[in-house]
């Protein structure tokens, strides 16, 4: 018999996406808005998620999943802020993946929370191609980094929802072309929401504090709302 | 490098196919690579080698058929292919284009398999 082609047409990240979209169901039914956060290694996730957190305080119940390849170093720094915070420590893997998140969600109660926030490993290539089953996915670029960097990371940049512009305090002592940088997003993914903020300065924070409090109330809409005709 | 990843899922998804074609030799794994995968290509061979290894599938040839990134212009009222590196602008009228048609799969189109089918049985 010679050989033959089997036609087969399935995604190979499949189960990962079955595994986001059980996992965006049960974040709808227990209400809680899912923020991921993505970026270069050294960007200022764990810095703005830490300021984030401080400034939510007991206005807003949040918790944090944080990714890195080892230590638990992100997750102690975030626990000073009172919310609950788990680290997924990947060992060798490059990317926070569906499987991982619902892993360590296990025996935490998110009816209790309202925002959710998944810090994924410092990486701007790998966690693109994986859905965590998030509402809002955040791309940080931070002033230090090249403007050109979307265009460099096209992948990532397309697939976000807003991105951040950090460490603004730091935008003119490292001569940063803003509009540049914005041109750039643009390019990768045209309409992007961009905002520019300084974790350790605050500015820009109360916007992206304001930000976060329309997801939330996005998310609460849908909540509310009879189930939209498919 | 999350090649790996993928080609150890990919892997997985050949063997669970063959599996069910029947008493087949898997000879090819076809997959489709959108230019908006983020998988490199280079690095996806290195790794499927490894992640066959010892299953079903250990020396199949990987056989890629890369897809470019097609946007639709609402401009022109029609999709465009775009050129590498990316800017999600229409090649013929220039108006920004961010609407994804084709781009980012990575897929298993098919396998090229020897042997005999279960139903052939």
């Amino acid at each position: 018999m010679p050989p033959r082609i089997v036609e087969v047409r399935r995604s190979v990240l499949a189960k990962n996406d079955a595994l986001a979209a059980r996992l965006r169901a049960r974040f709808a039914d227990a209400g809680v808005c899912v923020v991921s956060l993505v970026s270069s290694p050294g960007a200022g996730k764990t810095a703005l998620l830490g300021e984030t957190l401080r400034r939510l305080g007991d206005r807003t119940r949040a918790a944090a999943l944080v990714g890195d390849l080892a230590t638990d170093n992100d997750a102690v720094r975030l626990r000073a802020s009172g919310a609950p915070v788990r680290q997924i420590t990947t060992g060798t893997v490059c990317h926070l993946d569906a499987a991982m998140v619902e892993r360590a969600l296990e025996g935490w109660n998110l009816a209790s929370f309202e925002l959710l926030f998944i810090e994924n490993v410092g990486n701007l290539v790998c966690p693109a191609s994986y859905d965590l089953g998030e509402d809002l996915r955040v791309v940080l670029l931070s002033v230090t980094e090249g403007e050109d960097k979307p265009v460099k990371y096209p992948v990532i940049f397309h697939g976000a929802d807003l991105a951040l512009i950090t460490k603004a305090d730091l935008a003119e002592a490292c001569g940063y072309n803003e509009a540049l940088a914005r041109r750039e997003l643009g390019a990768v993914r045209p309409g992007l929401e961009v905002l520019r903020l300084s974790a350790k300065s605050g500015e820009g924070l109360p916007t992206w504090m304001a930000r976060l409090d329309a997801a939330l109330a996005e998310k609460r809409a849908r909540r509310n709302a009879p189930a939209a005709p498919a | 490098m999350h090649e790996l990843s993928i080609a150890v899922s990919l892997v997985e998804l050949a063997v669970e196919r063959a599996a069910g074609i029947g008493d087949v030799r898997v000879d090819a794994v076809h997959v489709r690579l959108g230019a908006l995968s983020g998988v490199v290509e280079e690095a996806l061979r290195f790794s499927f080698d490894l992640a066959a290894g010892g299953t079903p599938v250990d020396g199949a040839r990987l056989v890629v058929e890369r897809v470019p990134v097609v946007v639709f212009c609402a401009a022109c009222g029609a999709e465009r292919v775009l050129a590498e590196p990316l800017r999600f602008r229409c090649p013929v009228c220039g108006a920004p284009a961010g609407d994804l048609v084709r781009g980012r799969e990575i897929e298993l189109t098919a396998l090229e398999v020897d042997g005999h089918a279960a139903a052939d049985r």
